[in-house]
């Protein structure tokens, strides 16, 4: 075994010292967050079962609620299974926060980010990589909801710039919610507590909403919070986007009755907040 | 060597043939100094061992250097370019080997080296060429598209130099590099970094290990609970703290100071006492024959129960350092009177 080191003079003419990498911003930050992004993507080749949370878990929904519960959910002026695809839509993605808070707050247990930081790659790249293999998985949610929505007799309705227009409001929440999750990976102190912090926010939100069940189903104090309830909004977005069924509004607020504006308001205020406060944080987290 | 050398923080490239330059490097956790007034020089393609215990402060010393942690107090200069300062152009110049894992499980060895490669802004193909060619110096070749998690302690300590390696590092830090390692492994790493150094890499080790640092380092600094407390070439210190030790167990605790005495012909230095395990410890000059050991307790009237001869432990290193140097031991604090030698 012998280790042969380049001369000095070799090092200084190769790729890294290129004295044009040092302006590099945007696109450096571009390629190392490639670079990271094959990481998680590899982690999923190797362990593919990391995708069933965003694949599995939202057909088995589909089809516990088609078949199962379906039955006895009334939706006034429409089809339940037309209904429901909006929903679990909206309801998977939300549990997208759930990835990357658990890979990020894993890394940060094992000290994988401080490896990182000292090579010379932008600082930012790992977070950027982490959103990058997130959304990916988000896209494969997606086309499997749909797909699953068309075998049991979910159809959209509307114009293909309707539909274009509800697939990237989706993108865009998913991308809020990996910036949520995002933010829970590093803020809690270990792996394992992110399902209960999860768990605490995800289920009351999605359940107490027009997501499964038909708003004006409810007693009258849950009207109130199911109408309020962003994801109540998010929903009807989606649903008007595709020319799905929207049970019958009983409490009017701005916000649902005008569902698209206001989806893409909520989206943007999400992510206003929890970019800047992820990145705060892990400006906190990885320096000491 | 000299104080005044100190490198200002904003002045990047002063001196090119210094590896890597520490003046009053300090790092405090809360009320707890990690490490304190820590002064480095440490001279192109040399090695520097670190040595000492666990939380004497070797490892914050090294994050400090390879810029991953911002020093309380002090300034610190590696491969010409401050930490603080300049934290991307150190990083393009230094590869670390920190203590925990430094690679995936997840991905192959091969892959690992190339992402790493990337990471540093070389091409596709020239991460690969690079991942290929550590693999094949590091004996890795056949486990090349293995996971890593199924590699031995060894294999992947391999791996962790080989990823430290990447870069072309101009300065090399290893956080105990042979932890966990059979002896057979620690042998054929330091006959690696034996090689890469006489190739001019500038290597900053820490160690628990004193043979470790003596092997392979051209300069020790001790540390202590957060503190240098000497400084200089292994032989130096050697000559400070006396080469080997000979331990003496009696069978009563009366026979100690008698047996002290019987050893202060042959001792380097002042011998210390374990009253409970009953033993007599004392550095022994150069050229010392045991039997001559012998025979003394012998005319002294003292029953030896055993009698040890070796090579001097980081707890002697400390135990003498502490206990001669009035100065040192003050420095090194709180250390209960007991432990120092009389």
């Amino acid at each position: 075994m012998t280790i042969t080191i380049e001369p000095i003079a070799v090092r200084e003419s190769d790729p890294a010292r290129d004295p044009r990498e040092y302006r590099g911003g945007w696109r450096t930050t571009w390629r190392d967050s490639l670079v990271f992004a094959r990481r998680n993507l590899e982690h999923i080749r190797q362990i593919p079962e990391k995708l069933l949370d965003v694949t599995g878990q939202p057909l088995m929904f589909v089809l516990l609620f088609a078949y199962v519960f379906g039955g006895a959910i009334k939706v006034g002026g429409g089809n339940y299974r037309e209904y429901l695809i909006g929903g679990i839509l909206i309801q998977s993605l939300t549990f997208g926060l759930v990835g990357p808070a658990t890979a990020i707050a894993t890394d940060l247990t094992e000290g994988v980010i401080d490896r990182f930081r000292s090579l010379p790659a932008t600082r930012m790249a790992y977070l950027l990589g982490h959103y990058l293999a997130e959304l990916a998985g988000m896209v494969l949610s997606i086309l499997v909801l749909l797909g699953t929505g068309l075998v049991v007799g979910w159809r959209p309705h509307t114009s293909i710039v309707e539909f274009v227009a509800a697939i990237l409001l989706l993108l865009v929440f998913a991308s809020a919610m990996i910036w949520v999750g995002t933010w829970i990976g590093l803020m809690v102190r270990s792996p394992d507590a992110v399902m209960g912090v999860a768990f605490m926010l995800v289920f009351p939100l999605t359940f107490l909403s027009s997501a499964f069940v038909p708003i004006n189903s409810l007693p009258n104090v849950l009207q109130w919070i199911a109408t309020i309830n962003p994801v109540s909004v998010l929903v009807a977005a989606v649903r008007t986007l595709f020319g799905n069924p929207i049970a019958p509004i009983t409490k009017h607020v701005w916000p649902i009755d005008h569902p698209v504006p206001a989806a893409c308001l909520y989206c943007l205020i999400v992510l206003a907040i929890a970019v800047p406060g992820a990145l705060r944080r892990y400006r906190a987290r990885t320096s000491d | 060597m000299t104080y005044e050398q100190a490198v200002h923080p904003t002045n990047a490239l002063l001196d090119r043939e210094t590896g890597v330059q520490a003046r009053g490097l300090g790092k405090r956790f809360g009320d707890l100094w990690a490490l304190r007034g820590l002064d480095l020089d440490v001279p192109k393609g040399t090695v520097l061992g670190l040595l000492g215990h666990n939380g004497a402060g070797k490892t914050t010393a090294l994050r400090m250097l390879t810029t991953i942690s911002t020093p309380t107090e002090g300034s610190a200069s590696v491969a010409g370019f401050d930490v603080v300062a300049d934290p991307l152009e150190v990083r393009r110049r230094i590869g670390v080997a920190a203590q925990e894992a430094t690679v995936d499980g997840l991905m192959s060895a091969r892959l690992n080296l190339e992402l790493l490669g990337r990471l540093h802004h070389r091409s596709k193909a020239d991460a690969r060429r690079r991942a290929d060619d550590l693999l094949e110096q590091l004996g890795l070749a056949s486990e090349a598209s293995d996971l890593v998690k199924t590699f031995s302690g060894g294999m992947r300590r391999r791996l962790d130099l080989a990823a430290s390696l990447v870069g072309h590092p101009e300065v090399l830090f290893l956080d105990e590099p042979t932890t966990g390692l059979d002896p057979r492994g620690r042998n054929d790493l330091w006959h690696l970094l034996r090689e890469l150094v006489s190739d001019g890499t500038t290597l900053i080790l820490t160690t628990q290990y004193l043979e470790e640092a003596d092997r392979l380092a051209d300069n020790i600094v001790v540390l202590d609970r957060g503190h240098a407390v000497a400084q200089g070439t292994p032989d130096e210190l050697k000559a400070r703290i006396g080469n080997d030790r000979i331990d003496v167990k009696v069978s009563a605790a009366s026979e100690l100071a008698a047996a002290a005495g019987a050893l202060s012909r042959f001792a380097a230095n002042d011998p210390t006492f374990d009253e409970d395990a009953l033993i007599v410890t004392a550095p022994i000059a150069e050229g010392t024959r045991v039997i001559d050991v012998v025979r003394a307790l012998d005319e002294a009237g003292i029953d030896a129960v055993d009698l040890n001869r070796r090579q001097a432990s980081l707890d002697d290193v400390f135990l003498t350092l502490t206990g001669s140097d009035a100065r040192l031991a003050r420095q090194s604090g709180d250390r209960p009177p007991e432990e120092v030698s009389a």
